[in-house]
């Protein structure tokens, strides 16, 4: 029979670290893909799966069971994605215009004006959709990322984010309504 | 019923309210139905972006790129102070401090409770990493809160308190012994812990947000990031012939 998390972490907690091993093969595409869309980068990505189950693994006496454990190891992969994408904002802030959220200005547009034309190949409108998502601030992003594409409700995203779900769900709605400001143009000139 | 907003659109294309009032609505008003239409392209059209698929047996590979960095106990809650990698630690400290002292007195050549200077080395890089790595918890923690009214910060500032006294012992052993990287980041940290430990349990939005924004702009998380990473480049040679600690 499959091993719960539940009694994977105890074995962990009770000194057998080889039952971390079961966590770590079960939740590590998980939380890859959630990397992945929180850096758009495989290589930022990879690295931050590792630090996360490194990093859950230390803490792992301080996870208390009330939520489950994917919820927590999501809280320490969404931090872990947030503590690198703000480093790399500041490494960019010295060639990087931006505005006074301190999001990249133009970061969110694609590199030219569509054109219908354009827009007619999904491949290129595809194109517009990771600078959409890059051009969110890291908490959007994050709050985005776990309500559209992990399907998660927002009192979760709130547990993933440790803030409450009146602030989860705000973020939700401040990243469609930037997606929606970024893609709409371009979805309507492709309809026409 | 007046009109829905996007929020609510937001809410009901999630599945997250289900509300017959909403529905009734959108059946009866091609406005809203319109509003919906147009937000559901944009939503519909970011299922496009997909996340490379890592391989079945990425797993695995994960495992055994962190297994030899596993020690053999993780730290409990409970008995995090008396783990015996952090007494190790913690005594080595102590002996580090006690030695620093005595060999201000008696003789700078001195060696130090019998402890070789690799083995001090890497006591110290042990302790100092773990304990950047607690304060970087709180600091994200505080930094990522998004909640607009009143902040209930007491978990936060017991943590703070706690981590004080042994920034301090650690700043000045990175002192004396004369890694200066270290020993700025930690005096900064100090400074950041203290500030959270003396402020009220409870904050209002804008004693919080000027918490934050110090935290943010002194740019400490980032700091802390960098000399954690450089601590453990510095520990791994270390580690590797340490065979009884790893897996």
């Amino acid at each position: 029979m499959e091993q719960s998390d539940a009694t994977a972490v105890a074995q962990v907690r009770a000194g057998n670290p080889d039952a971390y091993r079961v966590l770590v093969e079960r939740h590590s595409h998980s939380v890859f893909r959630l990397a992945f869309r929180m850096t758009g980068n495989e290589q930022d990505a990879e690295d931050l799966v590792q630090e996360t189950f490194l990093r859950a693994y230390r803490q792992i006496g301080k996870f208390d069971g009330r939520a489950s454990f994917s919820t927590w190891l999501y809280r320490i992969a969404a931090n872990c994605s947030l503590d690198l994408i703000r480093a790399r904002k500041r490494r960019q802030e010295h060639q990087t215009p931006v505005n006074e959220d301190g999001e990249e200005v133009g970061a969110a547009l694609p590199a030219a004006d569509p054109t219908p034309d354009r827009l007619a190949f999904s491949g290129e409108l595809k194109q517009l959709l990771a600078p959409a998502l890059q051009g969110l601030s890291p908490m959007e992003r994050t709050a985005f990322v776990l309500r559209h594409y992990e399907g998660m409700c927002i009192e979760e995203i709130g547990r993933v984010l440790g803030v409450n779900a009146g602030a989860a769900k705000h973020s939700v709605f401040r990243a469609v309504q930037k997606l929606r400001k970024t893609l709409e143009p371009a979805l309507s000139s492709a309809r026409s | 019923m007046k009109h829905l907003n996007e929020d609510e659109l937001v809410l009901h294309y999630y599945g997250e309210r289900q509300d017959p009032a909403v529905e009734r609505h959108l059946a009866a008003c091609e406005d809203c139905r319109a509003h919906l239409e147009s937000l559901t392209r944009v939503l519909d059209a970011m299922n496009a972006l997909a996340a490379p698929e890592p391989h079945e047996t990425y797993g695995s590979r994960v495992w055994q790129r962190i297994a030899p960095q596993l020690t053999l106990s993780p730290a409990r809650w409970w008995t995090g102070w008396f783990a015996p990698r952090r007494l190790v630690a913690a005594a080595a400290m102590a002996a580090l401090l006690v030695a620093a002292f005595l060999a201000g007195r008696v003789s700078q050549r001195r060696q130090i409770a019998g402890l070789s200077a690799p083995v001090r080395e890497r006591i110290l890089l042990v302790a100092v990493g773990d304990h950047l790595e607690r304060s970087q918890m709180i600091l994200a923690e505080l930094v990522n809160n998004e909640s607009k009214g009143p902040v209930d910060i007491s978990d936060e500032q017991q943590r703070a308190e706690d981590l004080v006294g042994e920034n301090r012992l650690y700043r000045q052993a990175a002192l004396k012994s004369g890694d200066r990287a270290v020993s700025s980041v930690l005096d900064e940290l100090e400074r950041v812990l203290l500030e959270i430990a003396h402020s009220p349990s409870k904050l209002d939005s804008a004693e919080f947000d000027e918490i934050r924004q110090r935290i943010e702009t002194e740019g400490i998380l980032f700091k802390i990031r960098v000399v954690s990473t450089n601590l453990r480049e510095r520990e791994m040679p270390a580690a590797s012939v340490k065979a009884g600690r790893t897996l």
